[in-house]
């Protein structure tokens, strides 16, 4: 019954988007009738309520184990832990996009209960515009995705989840990464509503704002927690290895990141209005291209749940509809966009214009290497596109990037002088350019961009806090604290990450039981090799004690897992974190003499990744928290003087 | 400065940064293309050397040896045209095994040999690397 109550309400909601659209272009045809816009907004909460309960359904469904349902039966098993069977549901092609839906219903219902601030004719073209891009992605679930679909007979039990799916992280990563990712739906229908009404200005961009911002910090999150699980569970030592699927992630970001600042000086210099417009466009056009790589089959990953060419060609045709629409408005109404405010070369829109280009250029080197082996194996010719292309094209503009991001904070806004701001600037570009010579003297081997990566990240990171110098800082509005947290942020991730690429230790041996070896500055002996049983695997299991200098032995447990339901072998790192940097081991086979492969690694500051990505998420979070409040009193101030 | 310059200027500069993205990612490509070759693709022809690529095909029955370190391993790839000796270190994919398919990521020596960085296995019993069910299937040496 659950499964029908499920598909039922699924209709529903899809034929509420119907409504949601039609309605919205009738307020709009219709000024004189103002009930129709009115409607819009209660619809599309109800849609986004019922779309919400057919999520809730399946879960439901997941948890009994209803194997009568094909989806569960085919990627749940009644003997899974519980959060297993709740995360499972959008371990899998059909609930991820009905998870992908509920979202993008989600972000609908919350602008239709909370935007306050922009135009009544904006709201209404933006919630049309919302309702539109719901109902390609509900009949691309009807139609071809069924989550619900009935398997008759039911199977005595589930063939169970993809092993390397079963960790707790999983359970948060999809969910935080499809609320950044379709979140910034919203950014595009507001950008298509502001076209439609001939909106496009500093108030327009207010509103946007906080949206964005709450979708980028999600979607900062989700990147930085699917970075680590990556890590952790492959057992593989990296931590972005621009698989296609982790780019489909990270450009959304990169054309988020650069809307954020470019919706800044929209907002508060009323400049860059097209370009603004042009970017919320890109920005979600990138989500949808990222679900077509993730969601079509056309690669090979953890992430492709399924091979299947229709489900490819519906989706690439809901692409082609809806970004080339949003593009063929911009191309017909960008004559309207009046053009913005003048401002100087040397100013802090021409910083945020730097920051808007090169960020772009890394968006097109990522998108172009992402897309090339898809090109080439139409043409029949069977290519593979790695971190030797990635790492020097993305990394070298990223080093500019972060310069730039270092010097936009101390310059002024409309015009400034050049000399000024480089006596701003003085202290960190002295200690970038010192850090240049000291670390090449200290570490002559290392790599070019690890060097240069390090130097920048000191330069930055002692220019991201700059602008808090001379201030009050219990008086620094919380805004600014966001900026310099998330910049700070940026600074600490490059510097984990030149410092683990240029100085980690690994060491591959071969080792009896009771012998010794040594990573960097650990002696690790491996003590005894067990097997173990878990609650739905069975492991070989090494006990190691790792010593550092002459320190207290810390004991070890990487495992070698063998799970039965679908039959696959994984393999469990053992990871200890200090102060300053990670021990990673990994046990590998027995040889035929009864050595033990293992694998060891001495990663220093490797946790300042992620101790950098979650900043720059808190920086969003506080400046999402400070607009809001400050725009929450304003208002108030404004109803007190009325 | 005129609102409508500076809005040209600043479109110019955005073609611009589209142009050098497309550029700078012609160039890496050019570059940086990882290939994928089946043994008998390279068989008497120069293998190109110190670049990444990938050799792909079935791992030739009883030809896994073992070196007394431990941790290096020998084995021959064949695609039923031709064979390429590989040698890899590190910890193999569990299920790599004898008569069964691998991508070896790594480079070409100039003997004809293999060095291989990473090894990737066939993940289950239902999958295959999608390239090397194309290459397998055209050189007719997949017999399922």
């Amino acid at each position: 019954m659950i499964a029908e109550l499920g598909l039922g309400l699924l209709w529903l909601a899809a034929g509420l988007a119907i409504i949601q659209a039609v309605l919205g272009m009738l307020g709009l045809w219709q000024t004189n009738r103002p009930d129709l816009g009115n409607a819009v907004r209660p619809v599309a909460v109800a849609q986004a309520v019922l779309v919400g309960m057919a999520f809730c359904c399946l879960i439901y469904l997941f948890i009994v184990s209803d194997m009568s349902v094909k989806l569960v039966a085919a990627n749940s098993h009644s003997d899974k832990p519980l959060l297993y069977k709740v995360s499972g549901t959008w371990g899998n092609h059909e609930g991820s996009m009905l998870l992908w839906v509920a979202v993008l219903a989600m972000a609908g219902g919350g602008i239709a209960l909370a935007e306050r601030r922009v135009r009544r004719d904006t709201l209404i073209a933006t919630l049309m515009a919302q309702g539109l891009l719901a109902l390609g992605f509900y009949a691309f679930l009807l139609f071809s995705s069924n989550p619900f679909e009935r398997l008759n007979p039911a199977p005595q039990d589930g063939q169970g989840l993809n092993p390397l799916l079963q960790d707790p992280g999983l359970a948060f990563h999809p969910p935080t990464l499809y609320f950044g990712y379709v979140g910034m739906s919203v950014a595009f229908s507001f950008a298509v509503g502001a076209l439609i009404t001939r909106d496009v200005g500093p108030a327009f961009a207010r509103a946007m704002r906080p949206w964005v911002l709450g979708a980028w910090v999600m979607l900062t999150l989700g990147i930085t927690a699917g970075s680590y699980w990556a890590y952790y569970e492959l057992g593989w030592g990296g931590w972005w290895f621009w698989d296609p699927v982790e780019n489909a992630s990270l450009m959304p970001w990169l054309a988020a990141t650069a809307l954020l600042h470019s919706v800044t000086v929209l907002a508060t210099r009323d400049a860059l209005r097209a370009w603004t417009v042009m970017l919320a466009v890109v920005a979600f056009s990138m989500s949808i291209v990222g679900t077509f790589l993730v969601r079509s089959g056309i690669l090979t990953s953890v992430h492709a749940f399924a091979v299947d060419p229709q489900r490819g060609s519906f989706i690439l045709a809901l692409m082609l509809i809806y970004i080339g629409g949003a593009l063929a408005l911009f191309a017909l109404r960008v004559g309207t966009v009046r053009e913005g405010a003048v401002f100087e070369p040397v100013s802090r829109e021409a910083a945020l214009v730097l920051n808007n280009l090169f960020l772009t250029v890394i968006l097109g080197v990522v998108l172009i290497g992402t897309l090339y082996p898809i090109v080439a194996q139409a043409f029949d010719q069977q290519v593979s596109i790695g971190p030797p292309y990635f790492n020097p094209a993305a990394g070298s503009v990223a080093l500019m990037l972060i310069v730039v991001m270092a010097a936009g904070p101390l310059m002024r806004w409309r015009s400034d002088s050049a000399p000024k701001v480089l006596r701003r600037l003085a202290i960190p570009l002295a200690i970038g350019i010192v850090s240049l010579v000291v670390v090449r003297l200290l570490a002559p081997d290392m790599g070019v961009l690890p060097w240069l990566g390090l130097s920048t990240a000191l330069l930055a990171g002692t220019g991201s806090i700059a602008p808090l110098w001379k201030r009050n800082l219990l008086r620094t509005p919380l805004f600014t604290w966001g900026m310099v947290v998330a910049h700070l942020g940026v600074a600490v991730a490059l510097a984990g990450m030149a410092v683990d690429s240029a100085f980690f230790k690994e060491r591959l041996v071969a080792v009896n039981e009771g012998e010794t070896t040594v990573v960097g500055p650990f002696s690790v002996k491996l003590v005894s090799v067990e097997p173990i049983i878990g609650p739905n695997w069975t492991a070989i299991e090494a006990t190691m004690e790792a010593r550092r200098g002459d320190g207290q032995p810390l004991t070890l447990h990487p495992q070698a897992r063998n799970y039965s339901t679908p039959p696959t072998d994984t393999s469990e790192a053992a990871i200890t974190t200090y102060i300053d940097g990670q021990l990673y081991a990994v046990l590998g086979k027995q040889g035929q003499d009864g050595r033990w492969q293992l694998r060891l690694w001495w990663k220093p500051l490797v946790t300042f990744i992620w101790l950098g990505g979650f900043m720059i998420a808190l920086g969003g979070l506080l400046a999402l928290v400070g607009r809001v409040w400050r725009e929450r009193r304003g208002v108030k101030s404004e109803e007190i003087a009325a | 400065m005129k609102a409508k310059k500076q809005r040209l200027i600043l479109a110019l500069l955005g073609l611009g940064a589209v142009v050098g993205a497309g550029l700078l990612a012609a160039s890496g490509l050019k570059q940086e293309a990882s290939f994928f070759f089946a043994p008998g693709d390279v068989a008497g022809i120069d293998p190109p050397l110190g670049k990444a690529v990938r050799l792909g095909g079935m791992v030739a029955d009883k030809s896994i040896r073992h070196d007394a370190d431990g941790v290096t391993i020998h084995f021959v790839v064949e695609d039923g045209k031709a064979k390429v000796p590989v040698v890899f270190k590190g910890i193999a994919p569990d299920l790599f095994k004898e008569n069964s398919g691998v991508v070896a990521e790594g480079e070409f020596r100039a003997d004809g040999s293999f060095v291989a960085s990473n090894l990737l296995a066939k993940h289950d019993e239902r999958y295959m690397p999608p390239e090397l069910e194309g290459k397998m299937h055209k050189t007719g040496s997949l017999t399922s």
